[in-house]
Parts: C-alpha cells; structure tokens; sequence
C-alpha cells in the first residue's frame, strides 16, 4: 500500500517540476506576494501631501507649522491664499488635507484662550484618511504640550503615555509578514491539491488510475501528501524569509508553529480535494479554489480585524480555517505563544481538518462509485 | 485558370526541446482542380503540416504555397475568404444549437441574409441534419458532429475544400454520409484535399498523394498505385490451421513482405511475383489493393519491420475458469436514458473480442463498466471469475486497459510513466525490474525512455501506454479503441502484438471503429442504441447481413445493413 502511494507521491512530484510552466506556479507568484506584502503593503502612511492655508503671519502659527514640516510622514505640496482655493485642492487629490490656521489664532493662544486649528481631510479613503488624522493629532498634541510648558500655562491635569506592546514601533511589516505566511501557504497548497485530479481527469489518466488496484483512499493519500510536502515547504520558507530578510522577530519555538501548520495544511488540503473531486476540467478547479480563497483571506483577519465585522459574519469567520492560523503565527512570532496558549486555536482548526477531510473522501468515493 | 494549390519547394520546421523538427521538405506538389484528392501517410509525415499551410494558418519557413494563385503569406485573407478547412477537430461551440452554430459561421464568414438562408437550407438537407436544427452540438453524435463540422465550413461553397481527417472515430455510417456530400461537392467543380486513415477511403479518391518524413513518395490515382503489385498478393488458407498461427507462420518466411487476417485466410504480399505454398496451405492469386501498396511503399522507405517477442509465459497461465467475462442482463441508466439495454455476452479466455457498434451505440458505457469505472444499474458482470459488482479492486489487479487517448502522464519521460504504473500495480524489487526492463526491450522503447509522453508520436504513445498497461501480466486486456487516429503501419503492428498476446493465453477485449480490423478478432458484439444486435464470428455476422442482392457482403456492408433496420424507426422518429 505504501509503495503505491509513495508511487503517486513521486508521480506528482515529478509532474509539478518536470513541468515547466507548473514550477513557475510554484515558486513565482508567493515570491512576488512576499515582496509585494512585505514591502507594498504598509498601513504606515509617508510622504501625505498636504496644503496649508494660513491666515496668521505670528510665532505660534509657524511654529506649528514647522512641527509638520519637520516630520517625515507629512510633505507640503501648495501654500493657499484664499478659503476658495480649498476645495479644488482636495477634489483632484493634490493634497490629502489642508490646515487652515485662522487669522485670530496667535493672539488668542497669547490670550489664553483656546485657538481652533481647521483640518479638512479627505475622506474618500477613510482609513487613509483617519490615520492621516491620527498623525496630525499627534503633532497638535506635541504643539500643545510644548506651548504650555514654554509660556507657564501649567501641566495638562492628565497625560497619555503610550507603550506598544509586542510591535513597540507599530510597524505594520510586522504585522502583516506573518499573515503572508498564512496566505500563501492556502494559496499553493489549494493550487496543488485543487487541480491535480482535475488535470488527470482532463488527460484521461485518472481513468487509468482507477484501474490499477489502487483504492480511493491511497488515491486521496498520495494526491494529499504533495500538497502537505509543498505546503508546508513554502510556509517554512517564507517564515524563515520574514525572520532573516524582513527582521520580524521569532519570539515563541519552532513546534507551535510546526504543529499549527501541519493542522491548517491538513484542513486546506482538505478543502482543495473536495474542490479536485467535483471539477471535471482545471478550469473549474481554479475556479473552485478561488471561490474559497478569497472570502476565507478576507474573512481571515489578515487585513481587517474580525472584530469589526458584522456580528453574522463574525460568526461565519469560525469556520475558516485561516482565521485560526492567523492567531497562531502572529502569536508564535510576535507574542511568544506556548502550546498551552494556542490549544483554543488548535482545536478547532483540527476539527475543521477533520471535517473536511472526511467530506474530500466521500466526495471522492461518492464522484467515483 | 490558375492551379487551385500549388507548394513550390516548402520547407517548414518546428521547434521542438533543444531542436526544431521538420515537418516538411522541400516539397512540390500541385492538386489537380476539380478532384478528390487523398493524402495518406504514417504519423509525423507532416499532413496537418500541409493542411495548414495550405489554408494559410502558417507560413512556410522557405518556398511559396499558391492558392488559387494567390501566395498565402500575403492573401491570407482572400484566400480563406474562397477555400473550405476543416481541422481534424473542428470548432463547434457546444453550447450552441445546431442552427445556431451555423448563424455564427455565416455570420463569421459575412454572409448575406438571403444567401445565407439558402446556403443552410440547402446544407442541411445535404448533410440530412435539419431535423436536429435546435438540439445542442455538444449534445451530438461524433459523427454528426463531424457533419456540422463540414456544413460550417462548406457555408460559402468553397471552391477549394481541405479536409483534415474528417472521418477519424467516425462509424461506417456517417463515413457514408460524409463521403456523399464530399463527392456532391466535387461534382459542383470543387477541388477537395483531404487525409485520411482509411484504405478503402484513399481507393474512392481521384488521386492520392503519399506523404512520409515530410516529402512526396508518390503521387497517382489508386491504380496506378496498385499496377507494380499485380500478381504479387494471394489469399492464403490452411483448413488445419487457425488464421493467427497460419499468419504467424507466413510471416516467418523471407519472401513474405506482409501478412495480414482477412475474413476468409491470410491475405499475403509477397516479394517476387510468386505464391510459395507449404505443407498444405492453399494459395489463390486475388486483385492488389492500395493497401498493400501503401505496406509495400512505406516498407521500402521505412526499416524492416520489428520482430514480436512472445509475451511472457506467465500471462499464459490464468486460472482455469472458461468464461473470463460473463455478462448478463446488464443494464445502465444516465438519468431516464437507458444507455445500455440489457445485454449479455460471454468471453472465453484467450479469445480476442471486438465490442463494434455506431457512435452512441453504448459501447463505452459498456466498456467502462466491464473495466469497473462505471458501476452497473442493474444485471451481472463478472470478470476473470469476480464479480465486478461487489469486488472492483479485486478484478482491477487482473485486468490491463488502454484508453482511447492512450492516457499516459504528458511532461513525465516514458521511463517514468512506466515506473510509475509498475508501483501502481504494486510491482516491487526484482520482480519490479524484470517488468521494466521487459517493457522497454518488448516495446523497443528504449530510445523514447527520455522523452516526455507529450512529445511522442501517437504510434510510439500507443506502444507504450500498451507497455504499462500489461506491466502487471494481467490475463484480462481491454483497448477501448487503441488505434483511432494511429498510422496504418503501426496499427497492423499493434495488431500483430495483440494476435501474439491472445495466443499466449490473454484475453482480449477491444472496441473499434475499423470494420477491416473486425476481422481480427475471435467473436464480435455489435451494438446499436445500448442493445446487442449480433453476436458471432466475424463470418457469421457477414452472413446474417447476406442476400441475394448482396452475396459476399463485407463487414463495412454487415455492420451499415444491421445497424440501419434497426436504428431506421429511430433516427425517423427524431
């Protein structure tokens, strides 16, 4: 039995390499998408253009100004002279917000009073937007702070002191890399699994295959094992590329991490022979893959938290498998996650194998019979 | 008027791994207007080569190709606005209604309104599909669709037809009907080039031209083809001896250039123009055909023909049952549609056993269940002594099959896709490499061993996948038509390879489409809309079709006579 299905094992292999259209699949695209991620996608915002439209020709308005000229996130692109010049700016998006400091702000900061500072912001994108809001506050806030010490206004009675804890410079790289290895991991091994018996079915060798005394299980077994082997090869490399090339650090041990993958890998082959046995050509196969990929990424948390998703679909993001995982490799990376911790995220990420491996067999016995 | 096609030394080569191949060589050839041409040659003499050049979809890489007296890489356009193609595997879109696919084609080529209704209106009642106006292409015979084919490509009346193997896989009957509407078109002054595979098809035509390693071997009508082996060929019989073993003797012999099963006795080609009787063999001088010209042309620009090993003794000794397949009352439905109709047969081992019948006949919904790829609705099916029904896996080990595709895994070399298939059937260790080794030496493979599947010529792809499927010894062989779209050559070949397995003891079930290679076998089926219509001897069917008007009718006759009374009402009633 073994033998036979050691003999798919190698058949497979051999077809995926000998092919060369099949090994740039394999290794091309997750190298693009590690780059493309590690480097493209940042929720860190430089350079945002803005303009500035001050009516105020004191200390205090310059001061404050340079605080964003100073900074490496912000970068003017116009100065305006009039409230009409305002819109034009923002609608053909030259510039992501204006300040508009008013004409009484130096005096009423010299008064004592509070002096309104106007930032209209463009809120097409608006996470874009609130994180551009998020970086101004920030410059305010130093503004202020520095404005009270140096002219006597007292301490503010309260004071935020912020410490991020496991990302202490919020770099979103960290983030998101290990999510990659997540995403990747499902997209090759949905690949692997979810077109082999289809590309067999369109050549008319799974016939001759089912003829040979080979059951439906070692069938299964050695269309599983590649798409395991593959797998788990690429999470591997890309886990080890977000250590050594993109710095995140590896807080936690190799084996929760081991142990996580082998689970998600299981559950994602399982997913992808249940998408091999009901498409009859490649190209409902990839079909079938990307139907599943798609919802299950963003579903996942790997770009928007779960948390702020409709309590429905919440609940629908249990049965995704990537969810699981996500928690894992972020925890085994950054948090330094134990067995013990991530034993909530094991199970049912194991249950989900279960399932669907059992569904992929009777599919596959039920297609067959 | 200018020649209809002309190629003034044509060269063209493709690239293929490291080297380019050449399809052809400086070739030069001219088609005479107003006449069926026959292009004939083994795989990779480069017909399709020459098809496509011809309807301007390549272009020659030195020389010129003329059609109509125009050059074909700078009038493409006018050129295909005035000829006919029809690639081997022609474009329907099967999601289209009959009707419809031909309002596409009209549309494509720029028909008029009104030529266009006459056009298809005549053309449907040519090709006789106007009935199934509004059924779905995909949902077609093959060979009607292979007339839909032909009406598409027939909507401009063409004044220069290529026809790229229009009746591969096609049944007697609608070969029939194509061949029809191929010579009404002629005798409306096209000019028609066609490949084929068929002998009795290169006969019917006007002219023939031999194609091999992509240059002219030979150009003239079938007569004069056959002229040179007058007085060369005989009919062979022994009372004694069966046909296989007397074919097998005859062929030992030097002066016997091909010996090949026919009915009545071996017909035999012989070297000089003389019988040479043994013991009590009876040698009766019969008229050349083009076949044997094409064997004795093709034999001469070719190497010797390969000697066939007897196959290893252990397929020889099956267990001793009788009956090797029993079936009984076998029934399969698709839905409400009865595919097969409760049939029932008997195989004796050692025999080899043609399953004929029309497209949609139910053959292959026969066959796969008999292989154990489709279960049965209902009815008996046992198979070297298991009952297919309950003990698939089991019977699976003892049986060897070969698709219609020759399914071998493409970009795996054939040493692999060997290796492959022997840990498939749980092959291991020395046993293992004496099987391997068997395979490449039986098959001659050893120099495709590298080379991937994908890459090799259908005869070689053929050979084989026929090595992996008898990897195992299986008593138990079936070839769902192993030799459609396969050279001649290597189908008398692989005929000559199942003749020797058959007589060590294998059984062997096969399909095909070829009435002369029904010949071959032991007992025949012939099926028609999921029942058995005969069962019998070749011999014996030829007589169940014979009548006073036809007294020697040959298994192309049989087969059109029987299939017809009974699918009549049918093909009426829809």
């Amino acid at each position: 039995m073994w033998t036979r299905i050691w003999a798919l094992v190698v058949k497979e292999f051999l077809a995926l390499l000998r092919d060369k259209k099949s090994r740039v699949v394999l290794i091309g695209p997750p190298l693009i998408q590690l780059l493309v991620f590690g480097y493209a996608a940042t929720f860190d915002l430089n350079h945002i253009p803005y303009a500035v439209y001050n009516e105020d020709q004191g200390q205090a308005a310059r001061e404050l100004l340079a605080g964003f000229r100073g900074s490496a996130n912000f970068q003017q692109v116009a100065t305006l002279a009039a409230n009409r010049q305002i819109a034009p700016i923002i609608n053909d998006e030259r510039a992501l917000f204006v300040i508009h400091i008013g004409p009484h702000f130096d005096r009423d900061l010299l008064l004592h009073r509070s002096a309104p500072v106007q930032v209209i912001v463009d809120g097409r994108d608006s996470n874009t937007a609130s994180v551009a809001l998020n970086y101004v506050n920030s410059i305010l806030l130093g503004f202020d702070r520095r404005w009270a010490a140096e002219h006597h206004w007292g301490v503010p009675p309260a004071r935020m002191v912020v410490r991020a804890w496991f990302n202490p410079n919020l770099l979103s790289r960290w983030f998101i890399v290990p999510g990659i290895v997540a995403l990747l991991m499902l997209v090759v091994t949905l690949l692997v699994t979810g077109l082999s018996v289809a590309r067999e079915r369109e050549q008319g060798t799974f016939d001759q295959l089912l003829v040979t005394p080979m059951t439906p299980a070692e069938i299964l077994a050695g269309k599983a094992l590649p798409g395991l082997i593959t797998g788990a090869l690429e999470g591997a490399f890309i886990a080890v590329m977000a250590v050594l090339w993109f710095k995140v650090p590896f807080v936690a041990s190799v084996l929760p991490l081991a142990i996580g993958m082998l689970l998600f890998l299981l559950a994602a082959i399982g997913v992808g022979l249940m998408i091999s046995s009901l498409a009859v050509t490649q190209q409902q196969g990839l079909l079938g893959a990307f139907l599943f990929l798609v919802p299950s990424i963003i579903l996942s948390g790997f770009a928007t938290p779960i948390g702020n998703m409709p309590v429905i679909v919440q609940e629908l993001t249990y049965a995704n498998p990537m969810r699981y995982f996500l928690v894992i490799v972020r925890g085994v990376f950054l948090e330094g996650d134990t067995l013990a911790n991530l034993w909530p995220q094991y199970w049912p990420l194991a249950l989900i194998a279960f399932l669907s491996m059992t569904a992929a067999a009777w599919l596959f016995r039920h297609r067959m019979a | 008027m200018s020649d209809p096609l002309r190629f003034l030394g044509v060269t063209k080569s493709f690239p293929r791994g490291h080297g380019r191949v050449e399809a052809l060589r400086d070739l030069d050839f001219a088609l005479s207007p107003g006449r069926i041409t026959g292009l004939l040659g083994p795989d990779g003499a480069g017909k399709t080569t020459l098809m496509r050049l011809a309807a301007g979809l390549l272009w020659p890489d030195q020389g010129e190709v003329q059609v109509l007296g125009l050059d074909t890489r700078r009038e493409a356009s006018r050129i295909q606005a005035q000829i006919g193609y029809m690639p081997q595997r022609f474009g329907l879109y099967e999601d289209l209604t009959v009707q419809e696919n031909l309002d596409l084609h009209a549309g494509l080529q720029g028909l008029s309104e009104v030529t266009r209704r006459e056009r298809q209106q005549a053309l449907l009642t040519l090709t006789a599909l106007g009935p199934f106006g509004k059924r779905r292409a995909g949902a077609l015979s093959g060979g009607m669709k292979q007339k839909l084919g032909l009406a598409c490509a027939l909507l401009r009346a063409p004044r220069v037809l290529l026809l790229d193997e229009p009746t591969v896989g096609v049944d007697p009957i609608a070969r029939r009907e194509l061949w029809r509407i191929i010579e009404q078109l002629k005798q409306e002054g096209a000019t028609v080039l066609m490949s084929t595979a068929y002998f009795d098809e290169a006969e019917r035509c006007d002219e023939i031209v031999l194609l091999h390693g992509g240059q002219v071997l030979g150009r003239d009508t079938p007569a004069a083809f056959r002229a040179p082996l007058e007085g060369r060929t005989y009919l062979v019989q022994e009372e004694a001896l069966g046909r296989r073993k007397l074919q097998d003797r005859l062929q030992q012999r030097p002066q016997i250039q091909d010996a090949r099963i026919l009915a009545q006795g071996v017909r035999v080609l012989t070297a000089d123009a003389r019988p040479h009787p043994e013991g009590a063999e009876e040698w009766r001088a019969v008229g050349a055909t083009f076949e044997d010209a094409f064997v004795a042309r093709l034999g001469e620009a070719t190497s010797a023909r390969p000697v066939i090993a007897a196959p290893s003794p252990a397929a020889a000794a099956p267990p001793p049952i009788d009956s090797i397949i029993e079936v009984h009352e076998l029934r399969r439905f698709f839905g409400d549609f009865e595919a097969v109709a409760g049939i029932g047969f008997e195989v004796k081992k050692g025999q080899v056993f043609g399953l004929l019948g029309a497209n949609g006949a139910g053959k292959t919904t026969t066959f796969r269940m008999l292989c154990g790829l489709l279960p049965a609705s209902s009815g008996t099916l046992r198979v070297a002594g298991v009952d297919m029904r309950h003990a698939r896996a089991a019977a699976r080990a003892r049986i060897g099959y070969v698709s219609q595709r020759f399914s071998l895994y493409g970009n795996l070399s054939g040493a692999q896709n060997l290796a492959f298939f022997s840990s498939a059937y749980g092959l291991r260790g020395g046993k293992r490499r004496e099987r391997l080794a068997w395979a490449i030496d039986e098959f001659q493979l050893g120099e495709y061993r590298d080379t991937n599947a994908d890459d090799l010529p259908l005869g070689i792809k053929q050979r084989l996948a026929l090595a992996c499927a008898l990897l195992h010894e299986p008593p138990i062989l079936f070839l769902d038509e192993p030799t459609s779209g396969v050279d001649p050559l290597a189908r008398r070949e692989f005929w000559q390879r199942v003749n020797s397995l058959a007589q060590s003891g294998v059984t062997v079930l096969i399909t095909t489409h070829f009435m002369d290679e029904a010949e071959y076998c032991d007992q025949l089926v012939l099926m028609s809309l999921g029942e058995v219509l005969a069962h019998g001897s070749p011999q014996d069917i030829r007589a169940s079709a014979r009548d006073e008007a036809h007294p020697d009718p040959s298994m192309d006759d049989a087969f059109i006579r029987l299939i017809e009374a009974h699918e009549r009402q049918m093909r009426r009633a829809s």
